[in-house]
């Protein structure tokens, strides 16, 4: 809607000439910029600008709809599936029924916490058939830290699913219908000429390839066809989007430069994938890694006075677990659920959703994947709902016979 | 009063100057057609012109009396603000801090790490707008404009539920009055009245906003206008801060008009309020506030600070900013900017129902 041409807007036609001889040619033009602005650039008194604006404006304007007709809508889509059930009952009722579809769903936690176990099952329930409570569609896996592992993948399904997975050739079928994208070289695909062309080849035959490089820089190219995209998107059934892990994908330490970051690479992304979430309306879930950060609380200016009381230690300096991508993207995914250890237990929390209160669920990790201790949440209070608790994570793998270092 | 500062077209602008037109009052007497002449403009173009002229002249002298149009005696504006209504949050707490609850006719920002509780006091404000008038609301509707696709139909339903919980608890005591609002009061019926925007790109946040104007005139009852986050598309795509800056407080005085104008000219009813929900809240703090921080001195502490995003200069764009923050385990809201209220803080929850009051004996159940 941004980029409607003003020439095809019912303007009055003096104005709309003026418009296009000053080459301000699309609503984004002509309402990025004041109305003063407007008036020295067109050479018109204020009144007409104003008026061309409020037309504009409304042209572009997206619809109206009241809470109602969105309740409706939703109630509607139930029937085709507006969520993809986790099958972990507790987390399914804690978000009325599982992941949303069309918005971002986050999974933060330390290493080997189960984050690529969780996307594991997710993927194999998406691609399940409808009669089998899946969405019946493609997955797409980008898999930028080698962890996918097809052979863990069908073991889950089989220990989880038996009497699908026991059928013959199914877990060749479902196994066939997850995509995985790999990060190999970025050059692969820079060098072969233009950008867009590269990206549209690219996502013109992304299910032949059983495995193309998806790199920051292509993502980059992509943003040129982003309309490709969500056609092939569409096109292909593909159900559900995942990235394991956005951390990677994104390169580098954020925080630490955030002038460079501030604006730019993560900046798109965050609107590159929340608006392919949202036009092709499939979940999609990405994971975060974790980093420490010393121990002080990042707090704002009024809050400094209390801070001035509590006793400055500094000598140890003690840390803890943050999520690696900082605060400007936690504010863009809907749903963040947490995986920690804490206390030789692993739990996943839900810590941001604007349905469910914050619930943490004790689980394992068995041959079969996540399953729940208890479908019973513990309700979370305070500033727990946001730390990420990283200790015990080594008990918990001795006593699981894990290798560690 | 100078012809340069007249809201005319540049090129008559310097007609009118090479005319030798250079102060208001050397065409405060001239007819339309001497000007035509004069300017080599049709008549009326000339005429437009004055009445131009006319309509700053008649502004600009008034100012040399001692009423100027427009303007109110500050005994007036008390008067005035003691009619002003409020909002209520759902929480007791809350309200106190605010005045009775979220003020109309002003801007008020609202801010907070992701998780907090934005979207949720954004979707109970626009619940509690609807509350009827017998029942000490304001009987009016809402308009929610979302930029960040966080807007979910099942939790407003939800809050809707609980809103008329409440007041079916309030009025316990006279029953036949329970059946009748239970008859009226339906969640759906709030829903209904929740007019929904979904903002995809910042030209649409923009062309939303200049929309809003003919659209409240259109819809008089609307009193609330929330906007769930104003920062989302501003904080993306833009290479060009000194235009973002432009941008933002273009939509800002519009806001702003919005809020005072209708009261003015629809007496008492179309007052919409606007509450800027501004969402993403702060940096992580590095390179931007470093160097501020060796401005206010608080370097010495060489940590980060948590600030509301979108710059200083947005930050004089709101009338009033409130800090959503985390206290201990508990969720406070802290009044950051004020012309009118006290700078303090207060407890508030976020329950299943929505917004309420901390329930301080609740039972604690600790994460180990």
């Amino acid at each position: 809607m941004a980029n409607k041409i003003i020439s095809q807007m019912p303007l009055p036609k003096s104005i709309s000439h003026k418009f296009a001889a000053r080459n301000v040619l699309t609503a984004k033009d002509a309402l990025s910029m004041t109305e003063f602005e407007l008036m020295e650039l067109l050479d018109v008194g204020f009144g007409e600008v104003a008026s061309a604006i409020a037309q504009i404006s409304e042209i572009v304007c997206p619809p109206c709809q009241t809470a109602l007709e969105l309740m409706e809508e939703r109630v509607r889509d139930e029937c085709l599936g507006s969520r993809l059930p986790t099958r972990l009952r507790g987390l399914d009722d804690a978000l009325c029924g599982g992941i949303p579809f069309g918005v971002i769903t986050e999974l933060v936690g330390p290493s080997g916490i189960g984050k690529t176990q969780f996307c594991l099952k997710i993927a194999l329930l998406a691609a399940l058939p409808t009669s089998h409570g899946g969405l019946n569609g493609r997955v797409i896996y980008v898999d930028i830290e080698n962890k996918f592992s097809s052979r863990r993948m069908i073991e889950i399904g089989a220990k989880s699913l038996p009497e699908i997975f026991h059928k013959e050739g199914m877990a060749r079928e479902m196994a066939g219908r997850i995509l995985v994208l790999r990060p190999t070289s970025v050059s692969e695909f820079t060098d072969s000429g233009d950008g867009s062309d590269a990206a549209a080849l690219l996502w013109q035959r992304p299910f032949t390839f059983g495995c193309v490089a998806v790199t920051l820089g292509i993502f980059l190219l992509l943003q040129s066809s982003l309309q490709q995209i969500k056609l092939s998107v569409l096109e292909h059934q593909v159900k559900l989007l995942i990235i394991d892990s956005m951390a990677g994908l994104i390169l580098g330490d954020l925080e630490g430069d955030l002038k460079i970051f501030k604006q730019h690479p993560l900046a798109w992304h965050i609107s590159f994938i929340k608006s392919l979430a949202e036009f092709s309306q499939i979940p999609v879930i990405v994971t975060n890694q974790v980093r420490s950060q010393s121990c002080e609380e990042v707090q704002y200016s009024f809050q400094a006075i209390s801070k001035v009381e509590a006793p400055s230690n500094q000598e140890r300096v003690e840390s803890r677990l943050v999520a690696s991508l900082g605060i400007h993207w936690a504010h863009a995914v809907t749903i963040r659920l947490v995986l920690e250890a804490d206390s030789g237990q692993r739990f996943i929390k839900v810590t941001k959703s604007p349905i469910s209160p914050p619930l943490a669920f004790p689980f394992v990790i068995t041959s079969s994947g996540i399953s729940l201790i208890s479908d019973e949440g513990i309700e979370v209070k305070g500033l727990v709902i946001n730390t990420i608790h990283g200790q015990g994570c080594s008990e918990i793998f001795a006593s699981a016979g894990k290798s560690y270092d | 009063m100078e012809v340069s500062g007249l809201p005319v077209s540049a090129s008559q602008r310097a007609k009118l100057a090479s005319a030798g037109y250079t102060t208001l009052s050397s065409l405060s007497s001239i007819s339309s057609q001497h000007l035509a002449r004069d300017l080599n403009v049709s008549n009326e173009e000339a005429l437009q012109i004055l009445n131009v002229v006319m309509r700053t002249g008649r502004f600009s002298d008034l100012a040399g009396a001692s009423i100027v149009a427009g303007a109110q005696s500050a005994w007036d504006m008390l008067l005035e603000e003691e009619h002003n209504k409020h909002i209520t949050t759902s929480c007791g707490d809350l309200d106190k801090i605010l005045g009775g609850g979220i003020s109309c006719k002003e801007v008020t920002e609202i801010g907070g790490i992701p998780g907090i509780g934005k979207t949720q006091l954004g979707i109970q404000l626009a619940i509690n707008v609807q509350i009827p008038v017998d029942y000490g609301g304001l009987g009016g509707k809402a308009i929610y404009i979302d930029t960040e696709g966080s807007f979910m139909a099942e939790r407003v339903f939800q809050v809707a539920e609980g809103c008329i919980e409440d007041m079916l608890k309030l009025n316990v005591s006279q029953l036949k009055d329970v059946e009748t609002l239970k008859e009226k009061m339906h969640p759906n019926t709030f829903l209904a009245n929740i007019f929904y925007f979904r903002a995809c790109s910042y030209t649409e946040q923009i062309a939303v906003i200049n929309h809003l104007e003919k659209f409240v005139s259109e819809h008089k009852d609307v009193r609330i206008v929330v906007i769930d986050s104003v920062t989302f598309h501003f904080r993306q795509d833009f290479d060009d801060m000194a235009l973002r800056t432009r941008l933002l407080s273009g939509m800002a005085s519009k806001l702003m008009k919005l809020a005072k104008q209708f009261s003015l000219a629809v007496d008492m009813i179309g007052d919409a309020e606007i509450l800027l929900q501004s969402g993403s809240v702060f940096f992580d703090t590095t390179k931007g506030v470093v160097i501020l921080n060796q401005v206010t001195m608080k370097f010495t502490d060489g940590s980060f600070q948590l600030t509301l995003a979108l710059g200083d200069s947005w930050s004089h764009a709101c009338t009033n900013r409130v800090i959503l923050y985390w206290n201990g385990n508990e969720r406070h809201a802290y009044i950051d900017k004020s012309p009118s209220l006290r700078s303090q803080s207060a407890p508030y929850a976020v329950t299943s129902k929505g917004i309420r009051d901390v329930v301080s004996n609740c039972k604690r159940i600790r994460m180990m």
